[in-house]
């Protein structure tokens, strides 16, 4: 760790008083690299426990890595936070130009708490915070009005990430979302909603500086072998290509995606929805991040005609991954691109967790198909597979929250259900909604431990589609793997790379990296502090009340055809206990 | 050799050729580019890259109050840093804000148009001629 690095500044903003203050943390630095590891100990240093997550101490941090704004494909913010969805770890990756900003700024880390008494965006440049009144801003409808009004009214055009929430954060859904640069998210665990409570329309950061290197023909050395592996492997080719749409096809091929609120793996009609099909005829422009040359953003057009008057349309572009074609396509039995952009679009708009959305509308459809909820709760909205238009009026009334019914979906289905009943279709693990991957035992394992359920957590359907697929593997080789591969992650998270890279940075190149940026870490040094950071995050979840074993674990997944058929409930028992012991905790 | 922008239809925003033109100086970072990419008003509008014309008569070596700026044979200037004072004419002049400005030195940064930008261009949206 370089002594003059910019990286050891932490920017502390306090809502409530309207003030901020800098404080130079290069012991967090130098321990914990930056990006996840140094997150953590922020969260665990700024967040007493048991803290409500709107509560206006609780802290939201944003922290970026050493590499950040040095080396390509670093390009991540890692945000951390109480979770409103799980109650305990929330934390959140996003990508734009949002990391870079930060680094520019002159900051690894930013830590926000309190509460504002009126919408407020903030202006962050170099080494000043302004606080910006948003009050026009809030309750606007128009996702591009909060975003041109920082673009317009803030300087430097180009360098800037402009970060906001939608409707969805200002009524607190607990699985709202944070945008940044219109097409990336900091998604799933509810930032939006923390942001909303605080009274926090937006950031805007940015800034220009230079970042300081030890050895600069290693630098350059080494910026060139991850350009040319970047630009050249086939591996990120195919995320430039087609990107991670590529798997729809794929995965429904061997019955591994959830369809219909998981009462199916596959789907009929799947060729007109594939990353090939949307590629061919809706994809009109990628999109970047900040300082990566992969460009695995894909947007595609949306044309409308309007009904009142021929030859007149309105267009949009629309951004769109495998995870959207999933939770808002499959998970919804909708087949036809149209309506899937339609209704990516919606989400797009209230700036809510997509994956979440589309689990949600998918159990109350199976709950209103099999009677067990009717109109009243739903408020007149009959809800039925492939229907668009009736999942766009419900995710209306999910930020309006008309009633108790839409209330509790406003928290997630974990809690819907446990109100409303169906908790053997209420696709969740650890309270998370579930991603597109119903892989085999693995994926399912590796929701349940994972610090944030999220499949980014140990990449369980890797394992299942690389080896589970072909053989048998015993509960304590899984769980040995998984927790191997998440320790590697919180490295890579640290450094705040994006995952997609992991192929080009394997650990002696991020020791390598690391080495001109002033860390002098080995291999094995760099594991154990994965590890540590690992049981670090843990210690926060335990201390928030979650148990590995009081999870509930949908039937469902018993039920559905899957490519290993593999998935036992003993099984995934036993590694939940294997687990336990592993991870030194009783709960 | 002169540096064009080939196909600014083919920008993705990556910001890729920002941190080569900085990396000059040897250390990471932006400080020191002198190109820049811009959303048109929005990024799902697409993107604008602003770089130096290499006019023939430059407007920013006209107004130069101590002939810092020095016009090149092929267009653009170059800098002589000894004489600059820092009063930012040139930036002014520039109507493309091609002038770019080192805060840390308080100095115009100048494009002297040696392509490394367009090497690191994956999609090459720039060329260099």
């Amino acid at each position: 760790m370089q002594e003059h690095d910019s990286l050891n500044n932490v920017l502390y903003i306090d809502l409530s008083k309207k003030s901020f203050r800098i404080e130079n943390r290069r012991d967090l630095f130098e321990k914990y690299i930056g990006g996840t590891g140094v997150a953590t100990q922020l969260l665990h240093e700024n967040c007493k426990e048991g803290t409500d997550p709107y509560d206006p101490s609780s802290p939201v941090i944003l922290a970026v890595g050493p590499l950040t704004g040095v080396l390509p494909l670093a390009s991540k913010t890692v945000a951390m936070y109480k979770s409103p969805l799980t109650g305990d770890l929330g934390e959140s990756h996003a990508g734009g130009r949002s990391a870079v900003a930060i680094r520019m700024a002159g900051y690894g880390a930013v830590v926000i708490t309190g509460k504002c008494d009126f919408p407020v965006y903030l202006s962050i440049q170099h080494n000043k915070v302004f606080f910006r009144d948003a009050t026009t801003l809030w309750g606007m409808r128009s996702r591009f009005t909060a975003a041109r009004v920082m673009r317009e009214r803030e300087k430097f055009p180009g360098l800037r990430a402009i970060m906001r929430i939608g409707q969805a954060g200002e009524r607190m859904v607990a699985y709202a979302s944070v945008t940044t640069e219109t097409y990336r998210h900091f998604g799933r665990l509810g930032l939006g909603a923390v942001f909303g409570s605080k009274m926090l329309k937006g950031i805007v950061i940015s800034g220009k500086r230079s970042i300081p290197v030890t050895d600069r023909k290693a630098f350059r050395n080494l910026y060139d072998e991850v350009y040319k592996a970047a630009v050249d492997s086939p591996v990120m080719k195919k995320y430039h290509d087609l990107g991670t749409a590529e798997n729809i096809g794929k995965l429904n091929a061997i019955n591994g995606l959830p369809t219909m609120n998981l009462k199916q793996s596959s789907i009929e009609g799947i060729d007109n929805i594939t990353g090939e099909t949307i590629a061919q005829h809706f994809l009109v422009r990628r999109f970047f991040c900040a300082h990566c040359p992969v460009s695995c953003i894909h947007v595609a057009t949306l044309r409308e005609p309007y009904e009142d008057d021929p030859y007149f349309y309105k267009t949009t572009f629309v951004g769109y991954d495998y995870e959207l074609i999933y939770s808002l396509g499959t998970m919804l039995g909708i087949t036809d691109v149209n309506k899937l952009l339609v209704l990516i679009d919606k989400v797009e708009e209230l700036s809510i967790d997509a994956m979440s959305t589309g689990v949600v509308m998918a159990w109350a459809t199976e709950m209103q198909e099999k009677g067990m909820i009717g109109e009243k709760e739903t408020d007149g909205i009959v809800l039925k597979w492939g229907d668009h238009l009736a999942y766009s009026e419900f995710l209306k009334k999910i930020i309006r929250q008309p009633n108790e019914f839409y209330e509790a979906v406003a928290r997630g289905v974990d809690h819907a259900s446990s109100v409303f009943g169906g908790r053997e279709f209420s696709m969740a693990f650890g309270k998370n909604e579930m991603p597109g991957y119903h892989t085999g035992p693995a994926a399912y394992i590796g929701y349940l431990i994972g610090a944030r359920h999220s499949h980014l957590d140990n990449a369980g359907y890797s394992l299942d589609i690389n080896e589970l697929i072909n053989a048998p593997l015993d509960a304590k080789t899984i769980i040995d793997k998984l927790i191997e591969e998440e320790s590697l992650r919180q490295v890579l998270s640290s450094i705040a790379i994006c995952f997609f890279a992991r192929g080009i940075y394997k650990i002696d190149l991020v020791s390598r990296a690391l080495a001109f940026m002033g860390y002098p870490y080995q291999k094995e040094e760099l594991m154990e502090i994965g590890r540590k950071i690992h049981a670090e995050k843990f210690r926060f979840k335990v201390r928030e009340g979650f148990s590995y074993r009081n999870q509930n674990i949908p039937e469902r997944i018993y039920e559905t055809k899957d490519p290993t058929g593999l998935i036992r409930k003993e099984l995934i028992h036993e590694a939940l206990e294997y687990f336990g012991k592993r991870m030194g905790v009783e709960v | 050799m002169k540096l064009s922008v080939a196909d600014l239809k083919r920008c993705v925003g990556c910001q890729l050729c920002m941190f080569a033109c900085s990396r000059r100086s040897g250390e990471g970072g932006l400080i020191n580019s002198c190109i820049e990419v811009r959303s048109q008003g929005g990024i799902s509008k697409g993107f604008t890259i602003v770089v130096c014309a290499a006019c023939g008569d430059p407007p920013c070596a006209k107004v130069c109050p101590t002939g810092a700026l020095i016009v090149r044979d092929k267009g653009g200037v170059r800098l002589d840093s000894a004489k600059c004072i820092g009063c930012g004419n040139c930036k002014n002049a520039c109507i493309i804000d091609a002038v770019f400005w080192n805060e840390d030195e308080n100095k115009p940064e100048i494009c002297i148009h040696c392509g490394v930008c367009a090497k690191y261009c994956p999609l090459d949206v720039l060329a260099y001629h």
